[in-house]
């Protein structure tokens, strides 16, 4: 099979630094959404409080990383705050700060949205068994919500895997900008390489995100019945 | 059978409560005795749920006092927990816990806020079951049942944490009426055995057999309180009488 551009992508080390640009993916995605979640679950419950003083900065920091394009979070970050604070930072460390906000931000909203979502009545019924504020959270209305927040949180944690291909804009080293190295210094033996390496790259981003899928349908069908 | 010489249990003085400007009760002075069922009746929006949750503290009182034994609930170190501890309360919407199985449903409470010894509390639940008849529905979940028997259960549930009273809000209003009666029959069962009971209810035949007091109340007061027979033969006041005229046909 000669020329097959398929072959690039086992040549010399390329199978293994593929796999090592996605290691840096998956480590900045699952550290920020494990990050993001604790956050997004404080912040959701301190969003069913009537404070307004809380619910307005809540407001604020939700808007603030819906509004505004990760990539400038990156930015922000990686340029602005360490120049301003006089730091320094590695693109990794500053990535997983801006995706666990952004996590945190989004998973809130989720928690939010689920808690708000279950009947009044349910809480009612807690206190009027004498449940305290904590064990009517701990026993009646977490575990109910967390049913409720699993679509929606599969679905942040896949988006916050693909957006981390922003991540080679300041400088990380993932998946993708191994993937384009490999490309560039192939272009001339094997001009079909970018269709190999994207096509693997596809696929890499696939075995992360499809088990997610997959485990969110099963849960779903598990508590429905 | 005068249960007005046992020891007041719960006194009401001079309740107030209002939402959004508009008074729902207005001034309700009431005493319930131990061993006493009391049922509540009244038009919609007569004040009867919101006064039932005043009872256990549910919604706040803005005036007046509520004082069950030596406890007020105005008191600034009220406690709460034990007031709802001592004063079930059984809802409409027989409001079980969806994610847990009948026993866990039953058991929360007394584990969780009691403290209870497990195999002592699972004793005693299922002997309440046994006596509603559901045993055999013990680990099943909430949404496997018909509503008269989520009703029972919730009675169940509120019966193991040993309370001293129990409140009934409208508890067969949401049912088929084919299963009222199996509901209905658990609480006459309670009142037999002495338990402390206010009822509030639509079941004017269920309210004549079960009740010692009928408390007849109408834009948030008391209009009326009197003896089961006296009030459905011979009400006092007008409005109870147009009250009661609408449930005949």
């Amino acid at each position: 099979m000669q020329n097959s551009g398929i072959d690039v992508i086992f040549q010399g080390k390329n199978f293994q630094r593929l796999f090592e640009g996605l290691f840096i993916t998956a480590e900045i995605a699952f550290i920020s959404i494990i990050i993001g979640s604790v956050l997004g679950i404080i912040i959701g419950l301190s969003r069913t409080t009537e404070s307004k003083a809380v619910l307005f900065i809540n407001r604020v920091y939700l808007e603030a990383f819906r509004i505004i394009p990760t990539l400038v979070w990156l930015f922000i970050f990686y340029f602005g705050v360490t120049t301003a604070l006089n730091i320094s930072l590695s693109g990794e460390i500053v990535s997983i700060i801006v995706f666990s906000l952004w996590g945190g931000a989004e998973m809130g909203d989720i928690v939010r949205g689920a808690l708000q979502s279950l009947p009044k009545h349910q809480i009612e019924s807690g206190k009027a068994l004498g449940l305290n504020y904590f064990k009517l959270y701990r026993y009646v209305l977490i575990p109910q919500a967390i049913r409720r927040m699993i679509p929606g949180t599969i679905n942040l944690a896949t988006r916050m895997i693909k957006t981390t291909s922003l991540v080679v804009l300041i400088g990380v080293i993932d998946v993708v900008k191994i993937g384009q190295q490999i490309i560039e210094s192939s272009r001339f033996e094997l001009p079909t390489a970018s269709f190999w390496v994207y096509g693997f790259i596809f696929f890499l981003y696939f075995i992360i995100c499809y088990p997610l899928s997959k485990i969110s349908k099963s849960l779903e069908t598990k508590w429905n019945n | 059978m005068d249960k007005n010489n046992n020891p007041v249990l719960l006194q009401i003085q001079d309740v107030h409560k209002e939402f959004d400007n508009k008074k729902i009760l207005n001034g309700i002075n009431l005493s319930l005795h131990t061993g006493e069922v009391l049922v509540v009746l009244g038009p919609s929006g007569c004040g009867k749920s919101t006064l039932l949750r005043c009872l256990n503290g549910l919604e706040k009182i803005q005036g007046g006092d509520i004082k069950f034994k030596d406890t007020s609930f105005n008191a600034k170190n009220t406690n709460w927990q034990e007031i709802h501890e001592k004063i079930g309360m059984v809802f409409q919407n027989y409001e079980l816990f969806p994610h847990m199985t009948v026993i866990e449903n039953i058991l929360l409470g007394p584990l969780k806020v009691q403290k209870r010894n497990k195999a002592e509390a699972l004793t005693q639940a299922e002997q309440l079951l046994e006596k509603v008849g559901l045993l055999d529905r013990k680990d099943s979940y909430p949404r496997q049942l018909s509503g008269g028997q989520k009703q029972r259960i919730a009675i169940v549930r509120a019966l193991c944490m040993n309370p001293e009273i129990i409140l009934f809000d409208e508890v067969t209003a949401s049912l088929d009426p084919e299963m009222v009666r199996e509901v209905l029959d658990v609480i006459l069962g309670l009142a037999k055995n002495g338990m402390t009971m206010v009822i509030v209810t639509h079941e004017m035949g269920f309210a004549r057999s079960v009740a010692d007091r009928i408390i007849f109340m109408d834009g948030g007061k008391i209009c009326e309180e009197s003896e089961p027979n006296e009030f459905f033969t011979n009400p006092k006041t007008e409005r109870a009488k147009h009250f009661l005229n609408i449930f005949q046909y």
